[in-house]
């Protein structure tokens, strides 16, 4: 029991710590991106949308060293936009926690797209016709009916985001590095710990992590199951 | 599918393994990749009925493998640390061991759009943001990186710019992508990419960089393993080692 609490005393939290903050920042990306988005799918129609869906869709089933190239392609240095960053604003998204925020923004966003899209199809329209002939504007229907009526469905895909996005590890540690103290995640904290034999500090690390999914994942259900 | 059909797939599929009986696992060294590969074809031609296959990580975490059982019978790594763990361990078949290449550290920087450092002075200096190093824990050029930068007195001041990566040559690819200014990897591997990564220094640390190779004890194919440790002192597998840019030991 000793050996606990003293490995508890000397156990870094950091990169806990930072796995929130990615995960929360990555899931509002993803939520004010996938709401936008599962609406455009549940209510309209524009050419490219058959082929814009599965594209978006692709990060949930492309393994994460797919994912991690494509960053490293598109936004480093030699890119024409990771040139651009960082010529006019001396910033780059490699080796920043701010990588592993966008990869996990990335993975995460078809699954608040998706249970968006469908909250929003399962909207009675009725509803939102009745509020527009009380003289409410399209803005104010959606804020005011679509968008609540929904909720329950996008909040529940913001959580599995929030914990999908809690377990990125492969494009992230390719992003932006395992850097102790500045872009090593609790995954990463896991890997480097397995790695160099530190099995007790892997382990702890694991139920850390296990407790958190978990305790998201019932939460989730609890509340914002739709009945 | 008919029985006897489904019998001779069954078959075809245990196949290969009456035909590898002798097959052998090498776990090597990052730094090794390619050598080894060529060395491959080689070792196999000159012990008939053998086959190897390569296992290439970097030196700790193949050390971690072998800890948890994993069914490897050569183990190469690219410094004695790790191999006297594994010694002190048990895990080496006793008096297997033996040294058959050495190798250099040098400092890289990207060929184009580099800095043109020039020291290791030079790393404290503003325009450098980002140096990548092997993981201390488990890469070897990691732990050769801090010990010559410890000696200069420079570990503890660079500290917040490295970027430690799984293995040598993931380090050879940040430089060479440009993500980072400067990198410490080994000469051999620096050569590969001579065209995108341009050595600044060849570091003089304390420690020589040599590389054991021994016969892992839980093997079962101890004597295509001994075969394997063997071809590695032949004068065909030095040439191939030489050729690239290892050192004898």
């Amino acid at each position: 029991m000793t050996s606990i609490t003293a490995l508890l005393r000397t156990t870094d939290w950091f990169p806990l710590m930072l796995s929130l903050k990615v995960a929360s920042v990555a899931t509002l990306i993803a939520l004010v991106l996938g709401v936008a988005l599962g609406w455009l799918f549940a209510r309209t129609r524009f050419p490219g949308r058959s082929l814009l869906e599965p594209i978006l869709m692709l990060p949930l089933v492309l393994p994460p060293t797919v994912l991690g190239y494509g960053i490293l392609v598109a936004a480093g240095r030699r890119s024409p936009l990771g040139a651009w960053l960082r010529e006019n604003f001396d910033y780059t998204i490699i080796f920043s926690w701010h990588g592993a925020v966008v990869a996990s923004a990335i993975v995460a966003l078809p699954l608040v797209m998706k249970s968006a899209s469908a909250a929003f199809a399962g909207v009675d329209r009725d509803l939102e016709a009745a509020a527009r002939t009380l003289r409410q504007s399209r803005l104010s229907v959606f804020l005011r009916v679509t968008l609540p009526l929904a909720w329950p469905g996008i909040l529940a895909g913001s959580l599995l985001a929030f914990a999908r996005a809690m377990g990125e590890f492969g494009a992230s540690l390719m992003v932006a590095g395992s850097i102790p103290q500045q872009t090593q995640t609790l995954s990463m904290a896991i890997y480097d710990a397995v790695q160099a034999g530190e099995d007790q500090q892997a382990l702890l690390l694991v139920v850390v992590t296990s407790l958190v999914s978990v305790g998201i994942l019932v939460f989730s259900h609890r509340y914002f199951t739709v009945r | 599918m008919s029985r006897p059909s489904l019998a001779c797939g069954i078959a075809a599929l245990l196949l290969p393994l009456a035909v590898m009986s002798q097959q052998i696992t090498v776990s090597a060294a990052a730094s090794l990749t390619e050598a080894f590969r060529a060395l491959g074809p080689r070792f196999e031609a000159a012990l008939p009925g053998a086959s190897v296959r390569f296992n290439f990580a970097a030196s700790g975490a193949l050390l971690q493998q072998i800890r948890q059982g994993a069914p490897v019978d050569v183990f190469a790594s690219a410094d004695q640390v790790t191999m006297d763990r594994a010694a002190d361990e048990s895990l080496l078949v006793p008096g297997s061991r033996v040294d058959f290449a050495a190798n250099e550290v040098v400092m890289i920087e990207p060929a184009q759009g580099g800095l043109g450092l020039q020291s290791l002075a030079d790393l404290a200096g503003p325009r450098v943001r980002r140096i990548a190093v092997g993981k201390v824990a488990t890469v070897p050029a990691g732990s050769y990186t801090r010990q010559l930068l410890e000696a200069a007195g420079a570990w503890k001041t660079l500290t917040p710019k490295l970027v430690q990566a799984d293995s040598v040559r993931q380090v050879l690819d940040y430089v060479s992508r440009g993500e980072v200014e400067a990198g410490f990897v080994y000469r051999t591997d620096a050569a590969l990419m001579p065209d995108k990564v341009k050595i600044v220094l060849t570091a003089a640390g304390d420690t020589p960089v040599t590389y054991p190779v021994a016969i892992v004890r839980d093997s079962r194919q101890k004597a295509t393993a001994a075969g394997f440790v063997n071809f590695l002192s032949t004068s065909e597998a030095r040439q191939i080692l030489a050729g690239f840019g290892f050192g004898a030991p």
